[in-house]
């Protein structure tokens, strides 16, 4: 397998209408890490993704991902995001995750839907296959996406809130999905709200409440007082900010 | 009067009725993908607003150079396409959403319209524009709708998969360098195309009609984007087919007979189809046992 994909932020800004979400980050996501980013609601954590895959401008510093390609990155965005009663098979749903083979135009042929099949087996759909998305529970939706991941083979894979509103049995089988990417080298990130799984299965971790508050082995972040200390963010932002004028690093 | 004195002696009798029938039928074979799409993408209204939008730039071609296909053709193009990357662009830039700045643009061109053709023109012309004369369709302008009709066809066939996966999740698309900006701008483009071969049939007024209401029925009848298809297509053919008929015997105005056929259709979807209707919640009462 080729290198590992990283990710370096340098004094990493993203911001909406001005107001920054994720504000002064500076560090690296290591090739092979499996990182949790954690911290309350607007902490920026979603932010921090969609800057990763290239869907926010940074307004100040730098996102550098070197070993993966754009479409070598592979992001689950939030369920809520998605229309759950489009009108499409769960074998359509997980073919997409073929794209980077077939493209908008080419056929998918035997070899790739055998491919489809195998990856709806490997998340407990088999039988799924000619069901409507629309027939889909929560649970089962997530699987899904989560086949399609599994097709998209990409060596960066960003998760966000992948185990939000899905029962600890589908919570346990998918992560135990994403411990086994993790051991054949790929990078990983995931949002997650789950301090205990985080706690228990993750090996590193980011707390952010807007602006960092610890990067590093999850024992030493997950500490009480860095905990305290990201409660401390007032949620919404302060329509009479002043420009920050912390110099860039 | 026989069942073929009241179905087919009026098309095989007047040339004007075949015309009519012609038209309106590659109206509704290509406007079936494009109502469907439109509804998916939650953009029913966005058809109704650009429907407007192409009436000014009619309108000046009108000004410009009276009952000309191609100046009315043109202009609508135009002016439909200004209008929705316009209304895009601001819901996108500023805090009005979509639906607001939507409205806005689709109201003042409509006055626009209706300014600038009675500079000219008079109450018929006026009416001409809006509500169309399907009964008067000459050949070019039927070519004009079959061409886009095959253009239309043509598009989709070639830009079906990233069409589904844009509509379906965007995120995905952008995130695997897929072309989504393009394929968006791609069926705003079609959109305007059926809506400005439409209004010379029906006016810029009724052409949604026949591209949205089969589209919204489709959904009672198939549950898959392929079905949905198909369905708005009969449905629209079946309108189009009811409505001459029936403007023909009992004399009263082709495009609103047509609409409100598809409107009758689609009463009847909501009521009896077979996905979600009003009779299938009531047979669903008595639960299954797993």
């Amino acid at each position: 397998m080729t290198a590992s994909p990283s990710i370096h932020c340098r004094d990493l800004t993203l911001s909406y209408r001005r107001h920054p979400a994720v504000h002064h980050l500076t560090g690296t996501f290591a090739p092979g890490s499996f990182t949790a980013i954690v911290g309350p609601n607007g902490a920026g954590k979603s932010t921090l993704l969609k800057g990763i895959v290239g869907l926010v401008r940074p307004d100040g510093g730098t996102i550098e991902v070197t070993g993966a390609r754009r479409s070598d990155i592979a992001y689950l965005p939030q369920q809520a995001a998605l229309d759950r009663g489009f009108p499409m098979r769960v074998l359509d749903l997980a073919a997409m995750g073929l794209w980077r083979r077939t493209g908008p135009f080419r056929r998918i042929g035997a070899a790739l839907l055998g491919e489809v099949e195998a990856a709806l087996d490997a998340v407990g759909l088999s039988g799924f296959e000619d069901r409507m998305v629309g027939s889909l529970s929560g649970g089962q939706f997530q699987r899904a996406l989560f086949a399609r991941l599994l097709l998209q083979d990409a060596r960066l894979i960003l998760l966000d809130e992948p185990f939000a509103a899905i029962d600890a049995r589908t919570a346990d089988a998918l992560l135990g999905l994403v411990g086994r990417w993790h051991g054949e080298g790929r990078t990983i990130i995931a949002v997650l709200h789950d301090f205990h799984a985080v706690r228990q299965h993750i090996p590193e971790t980011l707390l952010i409440a807007r602006d960092p508050i610890a990067w590093g082995p999850t024992s030493e972040v997950m500490t009480e007082a860095n905990i305290a200390r990201s409660r401390g963010l007032d949620e919404a932002f302060d329509t009479d900010a002043e420009l920050c004028e912390r110099p860039a690093a | 009067m026989t069942t073929f004195n009241l179905l087919v002696a009026p098309f095989l009798e007047f040339g004007f009725m075949r015309r009519a029938l012609i038209g309106c039928l590659a109206l509704s074979l290509s406007g079936a993908p494009i109502g469907v799409f439109l509804v998916l993408r939650r953009m029913s209204l966005m058809g109704d607003v650009m429907s407007h939008a192409i009436l000014p730039g009619a309108a000046v071609g009108f000004l410009l150079s009276g009952f000309s296909l191609f100046a009315m053709t043109l202009g609508g193009v135009v002016a439909g396409l200004a209008v929705a990357l316009a209304a895009g662009f601001i819901s996108r830039t500023t805090p009005l959403k979509e639906d607001a700045s939507f409205a806005s643009f689709y109201l003042v061109s409509l006055g626009l319209g209706v300014l600038i053709v009675s500079l000219k023109g008079s109450n018929v012309d006026l009416l001409h524009v809006l509500f169309g004369n399907v009964l008067a369709l000459d050949d070019p302008a039927i070519y004009l709708i079959a061409s886009i009709a095959t253009v239309t066809f043509l598009a989709f066939a070639v830009v079906y998969r990233l069409l589904v996966a844009e509509c379906f999740d965007p995120g995905f698309l952008r995130s695997v360098g897929g072309a989504g900006g393009a394929v968006h701008f791609l069926f705003l483009v079609l959109v305007v195309l059926n809506l400005v071969g439409g209004f010379n049939a029906l006016g810029t007024l009724m052409v949604v009609g026949l591209i949205i209401l089969p589209a919204a029925s489709s959904r009672f009848w198939s549950e898959s984007i392929g079905g949905q298809i198909i369905a708005a297509a009969l449905i629209a053919v079946v309108s189009s087919y009811v409505g001459l008929v029936v403007s023909y015997h009992v004399a009263v105005p082709t495009s609103p007979a047509i609409i409100l056929t598809a409107g009758a259709i689609h009463a009847l979807s909501l009521l009896l189809g077979r996905h979600g209707s009003f009779l299938r919640q009531m047979l669903r009462a008595q639960h299954l046992r797993g």
